[in-house]
């Protein structure tokens, strides 16, 4: 990718390329990991006619599909009808899920469906790795849900992975896992996000799992990433993918409640630019809010500058950066060249705080045994 | 990507933009989303998306850019178009369109 074409992607788009939509924060799991600390849903959640007219705009700005996620997006009573909605107005649609509902009627239910991807979470090739994440009984129920969907004939689906210290070592078991369900496999970064925030210090990769994940994906450029792990460009040929943080760029996130945030890492207010409520709708939110309008405009490299590596890897994640307490036009605290561990912090790493997080979902705190749905139900 | 035909883009041929193939104009030009194979491509200048845009009226591709590119832009557009072929952005035209 040219850099004078990544720089123009840099300042503003007429719309998002890919949007993620959190639907709701209610969630049947506990992730300790959780990006949005999600667990309880919010009264205050965008009603079915209010995510119906989000659909409009999105159709009105060409956003050709968007990621729809949570907390659990298969926990709204009214996901079937804004799915179906969205790809009826020729917004594709990925979604992402613990599996718990999928259902080898909802399974069903989604194959008949056109422009519907699914992605299913894991965090780990087995139970025991995955469930030390997850939940007990959450990667059976995942592993459930792959099977309804290859039952149903889906056909393709897309299997997700947080890349922690404690399941890099299984990378190999994960691509045969994809490749027996003819799936794809796509690995995500963790940052220190909503309940990541609490958990990221002892599940960050190290230094040297970096490396070596930087050398497995460049040989598999088959396996998706969400353009996670460009910090690692700087180890040499760029990772396929545009390279940069896209947050209020190219990517953003709109939330339950409808509130526009410059990525789903940032669930912070420095970092909402407004409100699908607002006068303007998403429209006016995406294309004039001060927040983007600032994102978009040319960022100094700052400590970076004497860095050579500083256009592979553009000074890392926006978001690990800001939970950490680290300068936002410094390094990434993954930095392959070890920068981030030696800056200097300017101040104690803001907390998210519990978000939606159910009492005792923290990590630290004794985790309640969670009820999953399986079977044959519906 | 998968078009069974791995022919090579000729500049002698009819071609036309992908009918499962939406592009959104962009102040650099232009991105092209596939539907049918979800891939979104960069169209890299506004003369490149007038280029696949038109591609159905004219009886050649090489016509197409001699009647919508600028001089200098001809090459780089003319480059672009096997690239935009076997990611089925654009797509031989049938002879009785």
């Amino acid at each position: 990718m040219a850099t004078a074409l990544t720089d123009r992607l840099s300042r503003g788009l007429q719309a998002p390329i890919c949007l993620t939509w959190e639907l709701t924060y209610g969630c049947n799991l506990a992730c300790v990991h959780c990006l949005s600390s999600s667990g309880r849903r919010d009264p205050a959640e965008l009603s079915t006619g209010e995510a119906r007219r989000v659909i409009d705009e999105l159709h009105d700005l060409q956003v050709f599909y968007v990621n729809i996620g949570g907390g659990e997006p298969m926990i709204r009573p009214d996901f079937f009808d804004l799915i179906g909605y969205a790809t009826q107005r020729g917004v594709g649609v990925k979604f992402s899920t613990n599996g718990t509902m999928l259902t080898p009627a909802a399974a069903r239910r989604l194959a008949a469906m056109d422009y519907v991807d699914v992605q299913v979470s894991v965090d780990g090739a087995d139970a025991d790795t995955s469930d030390a994440i997850r939940g007990p009984g959450s990667y059976a129920a995942a592993r459930r849900a792959m099977d309804n969907l290859a039952e149903a004939g889906f056909g393709s689906f897309k299997i997700s992975v947080v890349v922690t210290r404690h399941n890099i070592a299984q990378l190999d078991e994960l691509e045969a896992l994809a490749r027996s369900y003819r799936a794809q496999l796509r690995l995500t970064r963790l940052r220190p996000s909503g309940r990541g925030a609490d958990t990221w210090a002892e599940l960050h990769p190290t230094q040297e799992q970096q490396r070596a994940l930087y050398a497995w994906l460049a040989a598999r450029p088959g396996v998706l990433t969400g353009d996670s792990f460009f910090h690692l460009s700087a180890l040499g040929e760029p990772l396929p993918g545009l390279n940069l943080c896209g947050a209020g760029r190219v990517v953003c996130l709109i939330d339950p409640l409808g509130a526009v945030y410059a990525c789903p890492f940032v669930l912070h207010e420095q970092f909402r630019a407004g409100s699908v409520r607002d006068a303007g709708g998403f429209t006016a939110v995406w294309r004039e809010s001060a927040l983007f309008t600032e994102l978009r405009s040319p960022a100094s490299a700052g400590a970076c500058a004497s860095c050579g590596s500083y256009d592979a890897c553009r000074g890392g994640c926006m978001a690990s950066k800001f939970f950490t307490g680290l300068p936002l036009d410094g390094p990434d605290p993954e930095c392959v060249y070890g920068h981030g561990e030696t800056a200097l912090r300017t101040q104690p790493p803001p907390h998210p705080g519990p978000g939606h997080s159910k009492a005792g979902a923290a990590s630290g705190g004794r985790r309640e045994p969670v009820f999953v749905t399986l079977g044959r139900r519906g | 990507m998968g078009t069974e035909q791995a022919a090579a883009f000729q500049p002698g041929a009819a071609y036309e933009k992908h009918p499962r193939v939406a592009i959104r104009h962009e102040e650099f030009g232009g991105l092209a989303y596939h539907y049918d194979h979800r891939r979104l491509v960069f169209l890299k200048s506004a003369a490149l998306v007038d280029v696949v845009e038109s591609l159905a009226e004219f009886p050649t591709a090489a016509a197409a850019l001699a009647a919508r590119v600028p001089a200098q832009q001809a090459h780089a557009c003319s480059a672009a178009l096997p690239r935009l072929l076997a990611a089925d952005v654009i797509r031989v035209r049938s002879a009785d369109d």
